[in-house]
Parts: C-alpha cells; structure tokens; sequence
C-alpha cells in the first residue's frame, strides 16, 4: 500500500515536473521559443491545408511504401518457406544461407546498396529492401508454423494420394499460415516502423513531410510540435496494427493448439512454435496410459 | 576490391563507433529494461501500469524517430549532447522495451507454482524474484536477449544517417566518394554487420536448443 502510494507520486510528480519543464519558454540559437502549452506554438495546426499536406503527402508515403512491401513481403515469405523446407539440399541450403545474410544485415545498409547499385530511386529502394527484409522473417515463421503442424497431416494428404507438394500446398500450408497470422501482422508492424528509415535514404514520407518539408518552411520554431504530431501519428498508425495483431493471437490461441504465441517477437514466436514441435514429437513417442 | 583494402582504416573507425554504440546502448538497455521488466511484474498497480504504457509507446515508435528526437529535437529543449552520445541514448530507450519483454517471457515461462510455493514459504516479493524466479527464468531468457541484441547491431546503422560515425555513416560516404566500387564497399561493409550478427545468432541458437530440451 505504501510503496504503491510513493510509486504514484514518485510518477505523477516525473510527469508533473515534465509539462512545467515544458511549459516554460525557453532560449533558444538566440531565438525564444513559447512553451508546449503555448497556443502560439500549436495554432498552425489550425490550417487544413497543413494537414491536407501532412496526410496527403506524409501519411500516404508512409502507407503506399508500407503496403506495397507487405503484399511483396508476404508472397515473398510464401515462397521462401516452401523453399526452405524443400526436401531437395541444392534448393534448401542456398535459400538458407542468403536467408541468414539477409537478416544478419542492416534494412539500412540493404537500401542503400539497392539505391546505389541498382539506382532504383528511393521509393522502389525502401519497397525492395523492406521486402527482402521482412520476407525472410516471414518465411522464417511460416516455417517453423510448419515444422510445428504434426506429421500426420502430410502422412494424411499422402494417404488420399496427393503428391507431396500438392500435400504440402493444400494441407500443410494453409494450415501453418493460418496458425502464423498473428506473427505476420505483427512482422507488418516492423516494417511500417521501418518505412521511416526511407527519411535517411530520402524518400518523401511522414518523417521526412513533417521534420524536413514544415519545418523547413515554417522554421525551427515549430520543431517540437511537428515532432509531437508525427509521434502521434505514426503511433496511431502502429498501435492499431499491433493491436489487430494480439487480437488476432488471442482468436487462434483459443481455438486451435493452445499455444500462447507472443506477436510481439518474431524470433521468439519462431522458437515457441519450434519448442512445441519438439514438444510434440517428444509426447508422440511416449506410451499412452 | 581495391577500393575496400584501401579504405580499411576508414572501414574500422566506423566498426569501431558501432561496436561502441552496441556496448554502450546494450548495457544501459539491459539495465533500463531490467527495471521495466521489475515494475511490469511488481504488485503496484501503478508501476505496472506506467511500465505498460511505456512499453507500448516506445515499442511502436519507430527508431528512426527515437533517434532524430535525440540528435535534433533533444538539442532544442535543453541537453546539448555529442550526436554519439545522443544516438547512445536513443538506441538505450528504443531497445529497453524490447529487453524487458524478454525477460517478461521467461519469467512468464516460469509455472506460477513455483512462486506460490515461494511464498508459502514466508518469501517476500523480493525474495520470491531474486531467489527462485529469476534463477530459472534467466535461462529462458538468454536467447531471446541475444536476439535483441542482434537486432541492436543492426539498429545502429540508424545512428550512421543522424551524423555518428559509425559503421553505415562511413559506407556511405566511401560509396559516395569510390563510384566506380560501390558493391565491393558495401559487401564490405555487410560483411563487417555479418561478423558481430552471424556469431551471435549462432550462440542463441545454441542455447536455446541446449536449454529448451532440458526443461
């Protein structure tokens, strides 16, 4: 009771000395700027044409680089898996080996190589990498979704004289995406954190809209409000993805294996999925009682 | 080819600053997500709380503008910090959430029983953490850390377009200066994220296959 008492205070009052911090107006480059609270500071955000700006411009770059890069990563993602569990070596190892390059190596560096070597401009630049970088997450995840379905499911489509590729594509698969759902949306929320890094390679999206272009035009005077703005809409835009994602996690945890998934984490929803498949083999082979 | 052997010092002034950045930002994260992870299990409503929204907050941010906060809006509301210095604190802060949910996960993994017996016993909260939660959770909890950590690796490269050194920032002013060599100094540059990331990754593998099969 006491310490949840000193807890809050020792909160509200963080927060508190925060907004007076804030609040005060404050010298700045021999310029003084008003305080956060000051109306002078947020009465831009008045003018519709700045935000027609904001969002036309900024929003829609972010969204159009994201979901290109979705659809791209996610069809990727499909093919990889396939391809890393082929059964065939000559197929399987390569994919691994350029799998473990993509995703030992900076979205960054892969953007920039992109940009310079295949000088594809900026925009194709931050679509290509995001690709390749979240298709190989989500191909990792639909491959561990499909090491961790049972044996009997392939054993099953073989048994009704399927080939078994056909097995693997009309049995296994859906079933491995449908149970990886969450963590694919929840890989969308990394990438559409990442299309931001298009504000270093140059590509025009909200980053870039709000801290370059207003400011720019509208001076360092507004700086912490353009900041406050874009922080609130791309947390608008992330939150509600990542919130899609745990409400899809919680559907498929409760109807199908019971697994708890944590969306959140690629790699650990990789290695969950993976534990439970051994977990599974293991219990396969212990007499029933 | 040429252009990557002559340009070596360049290459590990800029290696040098990421590794820097790695070891700086990953002990501060450690220790920030540490106490993050501490409050969003602590029995204080409040703390949880707080601990919650921050988690969430930062964790949908991107890291990019985690990081142009610190090295040009920072500088405006009053800390004048080195651009290092204000990456270091960016990458801490971006990566604390991420270190605190890992060690959430393996506290999580450890049964409840466990703590209840704890505390059947006359353990307090303290004691129940520090004696027989965290001893078994800390196993759980390795090999998503160096996951986190791997991804840290590659986060720096962030700080290289906010005017740190490191290594993104020295790629890409070679490529910028060496045209006629720009996949030779990028491979190179890979190549140099692939020695800290490959390593790594190879260790959490280990791990996890060792102590995943032992519980």
């Amino acid at each position: 009771m006491i310490s949840s008492i000193v807890a809050g205070v020792l909160i509200v009052g963080g927060l508190a000395w925060m907004a007076l911090t804030l609040a005060a107006p404050r010298e700045s480059g021999g310029i003084t700027l008003p305080g956060f609270f000051d109306p002078s500071r947020w009465d831009i955000f008045a003018d519709p044409e700045l935000w027609s700006f904001i969002v036309f411009e900024g929003v829609f770059g972010t969204l159009r680089a994201a979901l290109i890069a979705s659809v791209f990563a996610i069809i990727l993602g499909i093919i990889l898996s396939l391809l890393r569990s082929s059964a065939i070596a000559w197929i399987r190892i390569p994919t691994a080996v350029v799998l473990e390059f993509v995703r030992g190596m900076p979205v960054l560096l892969m953007m920039l190589f992109i940009l310079l070597v295949l000088n594809t401009g900026a925009f194709w630049a931050v679509v290509a990498a995001l690709t390749l970088y979240n298709g190989a997450l989500i191909g990792e995840a639909l491959r561990a979704g499909l090491a961790a379905l049972p044996r009997g499911q392939r054993e099953a489509g073989l048994s009704l004289g399927m080939r078994p590729l056909q097995s693997k594509m009309l049995v296994e698969f859906p079933q491995a995406f449908r149970q990886m759902l969450p963590i694919i949306v929840a890989q969308l929320v990394v990438l559409l954190k990442d299309t931001s890094l298009g504000y270093i390679v140059g590509y025009t999206e909200l980053l870039r809209v709000n801290m370059n272009n207003l400011v720019n035009f509208y001076g360092n005077r507004y700086l912490f409000s353009f900041f406050v703005v874009t922080l609130v809409l791309y947390l608008a835009m992330n939150l509600s993805l990542s919130w899609f994602a745990r409400w899809l996690s919680k559907r498929t945890s409760s109807s199908s294996s019971g697994k708890r998934l944590d969306p959140e984490d690629p790699n650990q929803a990789v290695l969950v999925a993976e534990a439970s498949a051994s977990a599974r083999q293991s219990e396969s082979h212990e007499p029933r009682t | 080819m040429d252009a990557v052997i002559d340009n070596l010092p360049t290459y590990f002034e800029g290696f040098r600053m990421t590794l820097l950045l790695l070891v700086v930002s990953g002990i501060s994260a450690l220790v920030l997500g540490t106490i993050v992870a501490a409050m969003r299990i602590s029995p204080v409503p409040s703390l949880r709380a707080f601990a919650t929204v921050y988690t969430e907050l930062v964790r949908n941010t991107p890291l990019t503008l985690v990081l142009f906060f610190c090295a040009i809006v920072l500088p405006y509301l009053g800390p004048d910090l080195a651009y290092a210095a204000s990456a270091m604190v960016g990458l801490s802060v971006y990566t604390s959430p991420f270190v605190a949910e890992a060690l959430r996960s393996g506290i999580n993994g450890v049964p409840v029983g466990q703590a209840e017996a704890a505390r059947s016993v006359g353990l307090g909260f303290g004691q129940t953490v520090s004696l027989i939660v965290l001893p078994q959770a800390f196993r759980m909890t390795i090999p998503p850390l160096i996951n986190v950590f791997i991804a840290l690796t590659k986060n720096t490269s962030v700080a290289g377009g906010f005017f740190v050194f490191e290594l993104f920032g020295a790629t890409s002013r070679l490529a910028n200066a060496n045209g006629d060599a720009v996949i030779a100094i990028l491979l190179g540059a890979a190549t140099l994220y692939l020695v800290i990331t490959i390593p790594l990754g190879v260790i959490a593998a280990q791990l996890e296959r060792k102590w995943v099969v032992q519980r």
